[in-house]
């Protein structure tokens, strides 16, 4: 019927309040949307939501960050769509840290949902993306990234590994028109922070995902967001190691 | 699932509650915390009261259960999960030719809790309340699930429709919308110089939804006077609006002053010219116009505030007017008073409308205010009218059964429902609406 097809976005970890708020706002623009994740049947029901909401197509595929064989068939769904192809990469996992200090072997699995598998996927995906000459990558890390602290260094651990990895991947993709935008949100009101001690300045998944939408646009690099969390973090890098070992922020 | 302490309000703020609360994003997370243990769900609590508490207890914040689940674009019927916001709907439907039928004075308001308060809209006279246009409802009762429609578990249908979530956490519904040519609505705006004009135009109007503003700080020959507002959909297409501005604090206790309202009024009057005018306004600005200033509770300040509704029947209209006059003389009535006419239309067994009109106002929580709408509250007894379960704060138990006379069916339903009264909310408790006797 239209002309070009439908851009396809690839969402993977798409229950995620974040990656929900973000595909609505792809559905509503007549997105084709690939949703992935572990839960199918909620993924159908998310699904059935895009659908309703305006998305030229929305289709629900298991993906676990932790089983590459799940990884080929959601790309192959991506390029039977035709048209352009992007992804946003919501999956991560964050367990308390005091609960990975009794149990070590948990690391593996931090590791494979916030780097790991996902920078698996991604390598598999950018030849195809390569070859479109175009399309964007969205990559959540977050803030804890940026400095490993007593609360949770695993995780940032993860997250910081992912980061680094999407900065090479910019690199490589920048060439072939492909970009690749990092997100670094704060804390954000979603299940994984809901009831957790020490939240401030929490932000929404809608107002996250309409900033993330706003930064693909202008094809910025990185992205903090509420924005302020530049300011923050640039100030906890800043403190010198002999000091901030002893600190417990 | 994880839960959160918390110190939570109904809209008024004045209120408050402090418990656990659980917000489940997926189906799976909303069974397993009802499997560990039920608790009464609220949405986005813009009830004014208590209606949304449980005071020490736990509550299941329904917001992030919102996906649609079918749409019929041939019938109109949607179907949804409870937490999807009514203004919403109204967004993502209008461009594409349809309209919730009712729709109350917020967008905000969930669709779990359009149905738990069987809210009404500016079209009520002709359209009936919410319930009336819901197809089904699917309930969870602790781990079973339950439909009803007007045809199908009837008993059980009629005591969800403004059964303030007491008959199972309600989990999604069908609803019919109504088909809306454009996304514009075209406004007559009238002024009423007194009280009997205002009951005269509201009497003549043949428009499908009216409302009415009242100046409540006039007195002596201006009592009553206000701004009739007509609408009818228009087939413009225009963008819709974009989000809310923010309230960042709560206002100071003078910026609601008695000098203050009156003059806000006095402009807010005269800012219709006295032949009228006729303007064509977006759906969302006609239909919610506070939900533009985002938080607007605020300006209330800290202690909240008081939201008074009745309804009276037909033939009480003078009933109405000695209520008005009391509020008028009190000088302690905030901008925010709504005068509309109400058909006969109702879907459950503890729904507010009546016939008659209905009047509305905010009074800032203060000293005197209690007393006041206690008044208020005896003078709407005694013409045979009702208080609206999303805003009384202050009536005791006996006068709310005496207003609701199929309150003893509900309750038995209710009691079947939930045996254990798991689903009680603080105002269930406060006026003893789950007893049987």
């Amino acid at each position: 019927m239209s002309e070009t097809r439908s851009e396809t976005w690839i969402i993977l970890g798409a229950t995620s309040s974040m990656a929900r708020a973000f595909a609505r706002l792809k559905a509503e623009q007549g997105a084709r949307l690939l949703l992935a994740g572990r839960d199918m049947a909620e993924l159908r029901r998310l699904a059935g939501d895009m659908r309703l909401r305006g998305a030229s197509e929305a289709e629900a595929l298991t993906f676990d960050a932790r089983n590459p064989a799940t990884f080929a068939p959601v790309i192959e769904r991506a390029e039977a769509g035709g048209g352009m192809i992007s992804a946003a990469i919501f999956v991560g996992s964050m367990p308390e840290q005091a609960v990975i200090d009794a149990d070590p072997a948990l690391i593996e699995g931090v590791v494979a949902d916030s780097f790991t598998g996902p920078a698996r996927f991604l390598q598999m995906l950018a030849p195809a993306m390569e070859a479109r000459g175009g399309g964007t990558v969205v990559g959540v890390g977050s803030v804890a990234g940026d400095r490993g602290r007593l609360g949770n260094y695993v995780y940032g651990a993860a997250k910081a590994g992912f980061a680094t990895y999407l900065s090479g991947l910019r690199n490589r993709l920048g060439r072939e028109g492909v970009h690749v935008l990092t997100v670094k949100p704060g804390f954000v009101d979603t299940a994984m922070t809901w009831g957790l001690e020490g939240m401030f300045l929490v932000a929404s998944p809608e107002a996250v995902a309409a900033s993330i939408e706003r930064a693909v646009a202008k094809r910025k690099n990185t992205l903090y967001t509420p924005f302020f969390w530049r300011w923050i973090m640039l100030i906890i890098r800043l403190i010198p190691e002999p000091l901030f070992k002893r600190l417990s922020i | 699932m994880r839960w959160k302490e918390t110190d939570y309000a109904g809209w008024g703020r004045v209120l408050s509650a402090h418990g656990r609360m659980a917000r489940p994003e997926k189906l799976a997370a909303l069974k397993a915390v009802l499997a560990e243990a039920p608790a009464p769900a609220i949405g986005n609590r813009r009830s004014y009261n208590d209606a949304p508490l449980n005071s020490g207890g736990a509550v299941i914040d329904m917001t992030r259960l919102d996906r649609i689940l079918s749409f019929d674009a041939q019938e109109g019927l949607l179907e949804a999960e409870a937490g999807i916001e009514i203004g919403e709907v109204a967004r993502l439907f209008a461009p594409r030719g349809w309209l919730p039928t009712v729709m109350p004075g917020t967008g905000r308001a969930t669709l779990g809790g359009c149905i738990a308060q069987d809210v009404h809209g500016k079209s009520h006279h002709q359209d009936g309340s919410f319930g009336q246009h819901v197809e089904s409802v699917t309930l969870l009762q602790g781990e079973r699930r339950v439909s009803a429609s007007p045809t199908r578990n009837k008993g059980l249908f009629r005591a969800t429709m403004g059964g303030l979530g007491q008959t199972g956490v309600i989990l999604s519904a069908k609803i019919r919308l109504t088909p809306c040519p454009g996304t514009m609505v075209r406004v007559t705006e009238s002024r009423a110089e007194n009280w009997d004009e205002f009951i005269a135009l509201l009497d003549r109007s043949t428009a499908p939804y009216v409302v009415g503003w009242i100046d409540a700080t006039a007195r002596g020959a201006a009592m009553g006077r206000g701004i009739l507002e007509e609408g009818e959909l228009s087939p413009t297409l225009e963008p819709w609006p974009k989000g809310a501005r923010r309230v960042p604090l709560d206002a100071p206790s003078f910026a609601l002053a008695s000098p203050v309202v009156k003059l806000f009024n006095a402009a807010y009057y005269k800012r219709v010219p006295a032949e009228g005018r006729v303007r064509e306004r977006p759906i969302a600005d006609f239909f919610f116009p506070l939900d533009k200033i985002h938080d607007w509770n605020r300006l209330y300040g800290k202690r909240g505030f008081y939201q008074f509704q009745c309804v009276v029947p037909p033939g009480e209209v003078e009933a109405l007017r000695a209520i008005m006059a009391r509020i008028a003389e009190s000088a302690m009535a905030s901008p925010l008073a709504v005068l509309k006419r109400m058909g006969p239309g109702r879907a459950g067994l503890m729904s507010f409308p009546m016939e008659g009109y209905t009047l509305a106002l905010d009074f800032p929580a203060r000293k005197g205010a209690e007393a006041l709408i206690r008044t208020l509250q005896q003078m709407a007894l005694e013409a045979g009218g009702r208080l609206y379960l999303a805003k009384d704060a202050l009536a005791d138990g006996e006068t709310i059964r005496a207003m609701y006379p199929e309150h003893g069916e509900w309750a038995a339903i209710c009691e079947r429902a939930d045996p254990a009264r798991a689903l009680e909310t603080d105002l269930t408790r406060r006026l003893g609406l789950r007893s049987t006797t």
